[in-house]
């Protein structure tokens, strides 16, 4: 295996990471609205992912990061090409952030309310988004001969793009009602439990339509059988929540998020970004990639890291493995 | 060619705008993480709750600011990509290298452990607790690391060769580019600007507290019983922020020094612009006003001290060094073009200098005083020394104290001195990176060359605007928070947890098997 080529499997993990992790919290805050009946209903909702949603986006900061260090084109192409949905994204993440951070520091109703307004919408807008992103890249782009992306907004709105998007919001959706049925006790647990059975039909059939276009369009072998285990774990999610066990059908939901975005890299492999004006004009492995020299060097941290971070970061949830419910918020202050 | 519209302009006003704004987040969050870390220790060894209780007041203060900190950061990695990708594309094989080590190594360790830190007080064994606070203070100290050395790759590229077929840089050495001088000498300067700034905004809030108290008391009233519980964290948090600003402050003159005599060598473009040294001068004298006239090429107003420019850039007072009009011939006969391109903006950068040092060394002079002043026993006549409760009288002698008017005055200049350092860092980043202009890589490529060819003015301005306006909003929302906590004052309500929480392993058990009054138990902090 060419170093090149590792780099691309280790950035796929990366971005397969943040949308397992990142996946739930967006869903999360999606239910705020979608779930939740009442203020403490939606701050056992939040607080369920508090002490990790910070962690979780690092995974994003890490994937660009490394996608900026291993294949340089890639990240200039990409974060050049995507400009004004990237930007949007941005201004989510922000105001998303500081949402969680800020709402419970002031008591006033309007003051809560707006944050619990920005918390909803800047999960919503980002988890359509990233969707849009991949499928674009995945289908490819107009890109000439200078690597640069020479497109318009349009051209990344197609009903492909926008099927992606879709997906993801619902996928994600689904896998955060998993998750707060996992980490909740009381009535909203129960209720998690039905809202992600009727979610996750509707995310099936949208994993199915997606994924399938994806293989005919972009398709290849090797992406066949992600795509049958995505729709797999899918099915046993569904079944598995059906049952009540929670925690069967929380490891399916990231499963079927794991192998659509695995599906997703392999139709992409060896392409970066392929054009969609000229395949001769693509980003691929080798003509975005740095030196050899770097990619050792990166390697080595990456090999090292990544093990310490995965153990740590374990060790949070299962220090905050308890579920919580009403009964547990504190009074407003 | 209409400059104000230059892509090249409205990308660095984007970048200008959001670095020095992430900038204000940044200096006091590495200060605040390691300062409150401190006083959390000093709560676990002693069980002192004046500790416990500085602890919580700064932690709530360092959310406050960490937060918007993390949040702004992620634009500085993105826009990299967005409006600067000929840059990325040129760089990315050499700058990429520690931008994707900041994120494994340090925003790891940051994010995860301040979420265990928030959340843990209840759940986390007192010392591991501590340890997670320290670990995030390890991780702002690795980040600042790692990014500057990137940026000082940007100012002084090193272990690298550029590829003669792509004409890309190329990493050769990764330890040359993490261990050059300029990485070492600028973390120094950095990590040290960065305490001066958290001392001084501790001492500013502590400050104001007593300041409150002490009029309180000068007005023949009584201290009310939550005013009075306030006192020792207020008094441990002073002198605590002195001691560090004087240190902090110190360092930062140090460094200051030698970070000017890399400067010399490496970029004496920035250095002679930074005196407004229009004629290569031997010995240089070092200005302390200039009003200069850049068409005419030199300064039409001027107040010198003889010999100190060259003190500062050689170690003598002899010594000449190059001025502006030498360097930029000898860059325009080395890389083509005029002598004028390779001129940054002299008032920029002359008075970007000035206002830091001033600024920053203000706040170092204050800290110095009060840490004199408000002594409590050291060189003092036995009526003359206090207890660790009392609001300190400002002390200058062993039995003088200052008059009501200084004192006043020292108090406010206390309070005030909060936001010196805040000002010392926007024109310490201004001035070192308009300085190098017009490069953007010194030497290699220019900031002009450096834009995304694909994007189009009206996205940039669109970015520009968004940006601008989302961070404003955001400013006000955060002064005014960090103002309502700063100013209520540390929760002397609040008790220490009554036992200490214990870990338990896997084997031990899950939640279910936890004590009914355990499980039932409200959060002690919840969002």
């Amino acid at each position: 295996m060419h170093l090149h080529d590792f780099w691309f499997l280790l950035i796929a993990v990366l971005w397969t990471g943040y949308f397992f992790l990142e996946g739930f919290d967006f869903g999360i805050g999606v239910l705020t609205k979608a779930l939740a009946k009442d203020r403490t209903e939606r701050r056992v909702l939040i607080n369920t992912i508090g002490p990790v949603w910070d962690a979780n986006e690092v995974w994003l900061i890490t994937a660009a990061g490394a996608t900026f260090a291993a294949f340089p084109d890639w990240y200039a192409t990409l974060f050049s090409g995507f400009y004004l949905p990237l930007l949007a994204v941005l201004v989510c993440l922000i105001v998303r952030g500081v949402a969680f951070e800020y709402r419970h520091k002031r008591s006033g109703e309007r003051w809560q309310r707006n944050w619990e307004h920005a918390i909803f919408w800047c999960s919503l807008i980002p988890a359509f988004l990233w969707g849009v992103a991949f499928a674009n890249i995945v289908r490819g782009v107009p890109i000439g001969p200078d690597k640069n992306f020479n497109g318009g907004l349009a051209d990344l709105l197609s009903p492909y793009a926008l099927l992606g998007g879709l997906l993801t919001l619902v996928l994600f959706t689904f896998h955060g009602a998993v998750f707060a049925a996992l980490k909740t006790v009381g009535d909203i647990r129960y209720r998690a439990r039905a809202f992600a059975a009727r979610s996750g039909v509707v995310a099936g059939v949208l994993t199915v339509a997606f994924l399938a276009w994806t293989q005919a369009e972009a398709g290849n072998g090797r992406s066949l059988p992600a795509l049958a285990v995505a729709v797999a774990a899918l099915a046993g999610a569904l079944v598995m929540n059906q049952r009540g066990r929670e925690g069967w059908a929380f490891a399916l939901s990231g499963l079927t998020v794991v192998a659509a975005f695995a599906m997703l890299f392999l139709a992409l492999f060896p392409d970066v970004m392929p054009s969609s004006s000229n395949a001769e004009w693509s980003l691929t492995v080798t003509n975005a990639a740095s030196s050899p020299y770097t990619l050792k060097i990166m390697t080595w941290i990456a090999g090292f890291m990544t093990p310490v971070v995965l153990a740590y970061q374990a060790w949070t949830y299962w220090v905050f493995r308890q579920r919580i419910g009403t009964r547990h918020i504190p009074a407003a202050h | 060619m209409n400059l104000a519209l230059a892509p090249e302009t409205l990308a660095r006003w984007q970048f200008g705008i959001t670095t020095v704004y992430h900038f204000l987040f940044v200096p006091l969050t590495i200060s605040l993480a390691a300062i409150t870390a401190g006083l959390e220790t000093a709560w676990v060894r002693t069980g002192k709750e004046k500790y416990f209780h500085a602890t919580k007041f700064w932690g709530k203060l360092f959310l406050i600011n960490i937060a918007m900190g993390v949040v702004t950061g992620i634009v500085q990695e993105f826009q990299f990509g967005m409006n600067w990708s000929d840059y990325s594309r040129f760089v990315g094989d050499v700058f990429g290298a520690p931008l994707a080590m900041e994120a494994l190594l340090a925003f790891f360790f940051e994010s995860t452990f301040i979420g265990l830190w928030i959340f843990g007080w209840d759940k986390l064994p007192k010392k591991i607790h501590c340890a997670c606070i320290w670990i995030v203070s390890l991780g702002t100290v690795l980040s600042s690391y790692f990014i500057l050395a990137a940026n000082s790759w940007m100012q002084h590229p090193t272990g690298y060769t550029v590829d003669k077929a792509t004409g890309k840089a190329q990493l050769t050495d990764i330890w040359a580019v993490l261990t050059q001088n300029t990485t070492l000498v600028v973390v120094f300067h950095t990590l040290t600007a960065a305490f001066l700034t958290g001392a001084a905004f501790i001492v500013g809030i502590s400050s104001l507290h007593l300041w409150r108290a002490k009029r309180k008391q000068l007005r023949g009233e009584e201290l009310d019983e939550k005013q009075r519980r306030q006192l020792p964290a207020m008094l441990a948090s002073l002198r605590v922020g002195l001691v560090v600003a004087v240190i902090a402050g110190l360092g930062t003159a140090i460094s200051g020094d030698s970070l000017g005599k890399v400067m010399f060598e490496q970029q004496p473009m920035k250095m002679a612009a930074a005196e407004a040294l229009w004629e290569t001068q031997a010995p240089a004298p070092f200005s302390v006003f200039a009003v200069g006239d850049v068409g005419k090429g030199h300064n039409s107003v001027e107040i010198e001290i003889p010999g100190l420019l060259s003190f500062l850039a050689h170690n003598n007072f002899t010594e000449s060094v190059p001025g502006i009009n030498d360097i930029a011939a000898k860059e325009a006969a080395q890389y083509g073009g005029k002598p004028d391109d390779y001129i940054p903006s002299i008032f920029m950068t002359f008075w970007g200098f000035r206002l830091m040092i001033g600024f920053g060394m203000t706040s170092f002079v204050a800290g110095a005083i009060g840490l004199w002043t408000t002594r409590r026993k050291f060189w003092l006549a036995p009526e003359h020394r206090r207890g660790e409760d009392e609001i300190p009288r400002l002390m200058l002698t062993k039995s003088r104290e200052m008059g009501p008017f200084l004192t006043k005055w020292s108090w406010r200049i206390g309070i005030l001195t909060m936001g010196f350092p805040l000002i010392a860092n926007s024109f310490g980043w201004i001035f070192t990176e308009m300085g190098r202009q017009p490069w953007a890589v010194y030497g290699l490529m220019k900031t002009g060359d450096a834009v995304s060819p694909g994007v189009s003015q009206g996205e940039v301005l669109t970015s520009l605007g968004v940006f601008t306006a989302l961070y404003a909003v955001l400013a006000v929302v955060e002064v005014r928070l960090l103002a309502k906590y700063a100013k209520a004052g540390p929760d002397t309500d609040e008790k220490p947890p009554a036992k200490d929480p214990r870990l338990r392993l896997p084997s031990g058990g899950s939640g279910e098997d936890r004590p009914a009054e355990d499980a039932d138990k409200p959060l002690t902090f919840a969002y």
